[in-house]
């Protein structure tokens, strides 16, 4: 993976010790808290409900063992032992104090890691597929352009103080894993009639109080104008964005406001402009960073006793048939590490498991380990002769559910717990719903589906495009919840419909027993998920399940 | 028609851990909300809450949350300042790690 330059650790540095006297001058007093929050959000550092918290960027969500192990013993000093990974491919910490993160910054500059630009009005973390460099069906490895990107963006004099928070995803594959259409930009490989990769362009996706899907600004842009084009895209919005009004200030509202066509004017003015400016520096540096990212040496190995141990084993056997993902190289499967054990927190990960994963994945994977934007981690390079021996390591650190992709593989914000900004609790419900169905004993006959959860209207848990979103709200003074349903976060982006009035916190896991049991019956059979049969029937006989009192009052 | 005030914490974070404070009578910082100062008086929840956004070395956000009084002192009543006064609810950390509440 890619290993930072000079450059990037005299930069890296010279930003801890900035920091650190910043801490102090506030400490001390001579900063006052409006002086010191805009330096501190600046390096993620936010004041949650309860405490501080640090967000550190992963960028497009690759990690190698050794920071694993590093953000374990950032747990262990200054938090309380575990960590929280996001919908954005970050971690948080949720209890560091004021005094110490200036140590844990510099902890994590000893592995190449930083909090930089994970909070204010920048361009944010760039995320990208979390199968990305062994998926299948990919056409290249996002990840060297989402690193060119973040060397670019990272401390771009132009674009520290957009109108907005700014975010990119990147992915590889047709299939998108990295939700591109709800993303400012999005970029999506291609290939072009010459057979030339190159990116699809889609700008003004976003969730939040005004969700909208992205549209396609240009369908095919060749990765020597990419950056340029990006660079045109950005300074359109700083000067085209509005400031005038937070809510609407995104890229978004811009598209939206001025229209696609309009906003594509500009761009491509703007592009033809500074295109020239374009060298070639770039296209140099992004050659060694391909290079950097070339695929581990593969070995061939038989794979007899993978087919033995899952017919002698069946848990295991059920494991790989939730949490493996096609590999392109054969012999190997990409592994999907759960962090939704039924009854836990999505996306919390103990620094014990944290070690137990970095150690599995420097005995089993290469050394390689993926955060996704579903909250789990994910082994990419895994033999399938070591699938037994990685999954009976796992289970016994609550690390082996079957789970992923089905019911209890929820996305779930911090929510009330401990984010400042939420208007409800978000964990407990996912916490409840898995548990409930766990008990009932429905999970596997569900079978796939997407449940997504966010604590306020900012929509972190992604609920707009769940096949069942989860909204919490503060209706009066008592958490309500929202139910949408029929999103989808794939390549067949969707934004989900509101289905009715709210519900309260004891009534969400028994509305969600009421619909999943009427898609039970309704569906043609246990291979149509919930969302195809969704689509098939629409809205109307989920919403009699949801509100069965308002169905019998139509009936009589 | 003026609504009758209801009374008040006066409540922030503090600067250096980030937990939870609330301002008592005898102009302490305090952990515990029972331990709060309940203000009744609308003109004096004004010029108390002007008096903890001064103390900006030791608290972080100061401001007015609705309180009742229960039999140990205030109380909360908005379930958002509940979880602040207890912790959150997936583990027990923050305040009902250390004390009993």
């Amino acid at each position: 993976m890619y290993s930072y330059s000079d450059f990037d650790e005299a930069f890296v540095r010279e930003r801890a010790a900035q920091f650190r006297a910043q801490v102090a001058r506030r400490i001390a007093g001579a900063l006052t808290e409006d002086e010191f929050r805009p330096l501190r959000l600046m390096n993620g550092l936010y004041l949650q409900l309860h405490a501080y918290m640090l967000r550190v960027a992963i960028p497009y969500g690759t990690l190698n063992t050794r920071q694993m192990r590093q953000l374990a013993y950032i747990a262990d000093t200054w938090d309380k032992g575990y960590g929280h990974f996001t919908t954005r491919q970050n971690i948080q910490f949720n209890w560091p104090k004021l005094p110490d993160v200036p140590d844990m910054i510099d902890a994590l500059a000893d592995v190449q890691m930083h909090a930089i630009q994970t909070s204010g009005n920048t361009i944010r973390n760039v995320t990208a597929d979390h199968f990305a460099g062994a998926a299948a069906d990919e056409i290249e490895d996002p990840r060297p352009v989402a690193e060119l990107i973040r060397q670019w963006s990272t401390d771009h004099p132009e674009f520290q103080f957009l109108p907005r928070k700014f975010k990119i995803a990147v992915t590889g594959s047709p299939n998108d894993r990295a939700v591109t259409r709800a993303h400012d930009i999005g970029l999506r490989a291609q290939r072009d009639g010459r057979g030339r990769v190159g990116y699809e362009v889609i700008v003004g996706g976003g969730l939040g109080r005004t969700p909208m899907l992205g549209q396609v600004l240009r369908p095919f842009v060749a990765k020597a104008d990419l950056l340029a084009y990006l660079e045109a895209i950005v300074a359109t919005y700083n000067l085209m964005g509005r400031r005038d009004n937070k809510y609407k200030a995104r890229i978004k509202i811009t598209v939206f406001e001025n229209g696609i066509e309009a906003f594509r004017d500009a761009v491509e003015e703007r592009f033809a402009q500074i295109r020239p400016t374009f060298t070639g520096i770039d296209q140099t540096l992004l050659a060694g960073i391909e290079a950097a990212f070339a695929p581990p040496a593969f070995r061939d190995a038989p794979t007899e006793g993978y087919e033995a141990a899952r017919a002698r084993d069946g848990a295991f056997r059920a494991w790989t048939e939730t949490n493996l993902t096609p590999h392109r190289q054969p012999g190997y499967a990409i592994v999907t590490i759960s962090l939704k054990a039924h009854g836990t927190t999505p996306g919390d990960a103990t620094s014990r498991q944290m070690r137990l994963i970095a150690d599995l994945a420097d005995d089993y994977g290469h050394g390689e380990i993926r955060i996704s934007h579903e909250q789990n981690v994910i082994l990419p390079h895994v033999r399938k002769a070591d699938l037994h021996a990685l999954y009976r390591a796992l289970v016994p650190e609550g690390l082996g559910t079957a789970n992923a992709g089905l019911l209890s593989d929820i996305i779930a914000c911090p929510g009330m717990d401990y984010c400042a900004l939420a208007t409800a609790r978000s964990i407990p419900v996912a916490q409840g719903i898995a548990t409930h169905f766990r008990a009932a004993g429905l999970e596997h006959e569900i079978g796939r589906i997407r449940i997504k959860i966010s604590g306020c209207i900012n929509a972190c848990g992604h609920h707009h495009v769940g096949h069942i979103g989860i909204l919490g709200l503060d209706r009066a003074g008592v958490e309500n919840y929202q139910i949408t349903l029929g999103g989808d976060h794939t390549e067949n982006a969707a934004i989900g419909e509101k289905i009715g009035p709210g519900f309260a916190y004891d009534e969400v896991v028994p509305a969600i027993d009421r619909l999943l049991r009427a898609y039970l019956e309704l569906r043609l059979g246990p291979g149509e998920t919930f969302i195809e049969a969704y689509r098939r029937l629409g809205p109307e006989p989920f919403r009699a399940a949801l509100y069965p009192a308002d169905a019998q009052a139509d009936a009589a | 028609m003026s609504r009758r005030f209801s009374p008040k914490v006066i409540t922030a974070n503090a600067l250096l851990e980030g937990d939870v404070v609330y301002l008592t009578a005898d102009d302490r910082w305090s952990r515990r909300p029972s331990e709060a100062e309940l203000i009744e008086d609308e003109a004096h929840a004004e010029l108390r809450l002007l008096q903890a956004q001064r103390q900006a070395h030791l608290v972080v956000g100061a401001y007015l949350a609705d309180a009742k009084a229960g039999p140990n002192g205030p109380e909360p009543v908005h379930f958002r300042e509940v979880f602040r006064a207890r912790g959150p609810s997936n583990y027990r950390h923050g305040k009902q790690e250390a004390m009993d509440v």
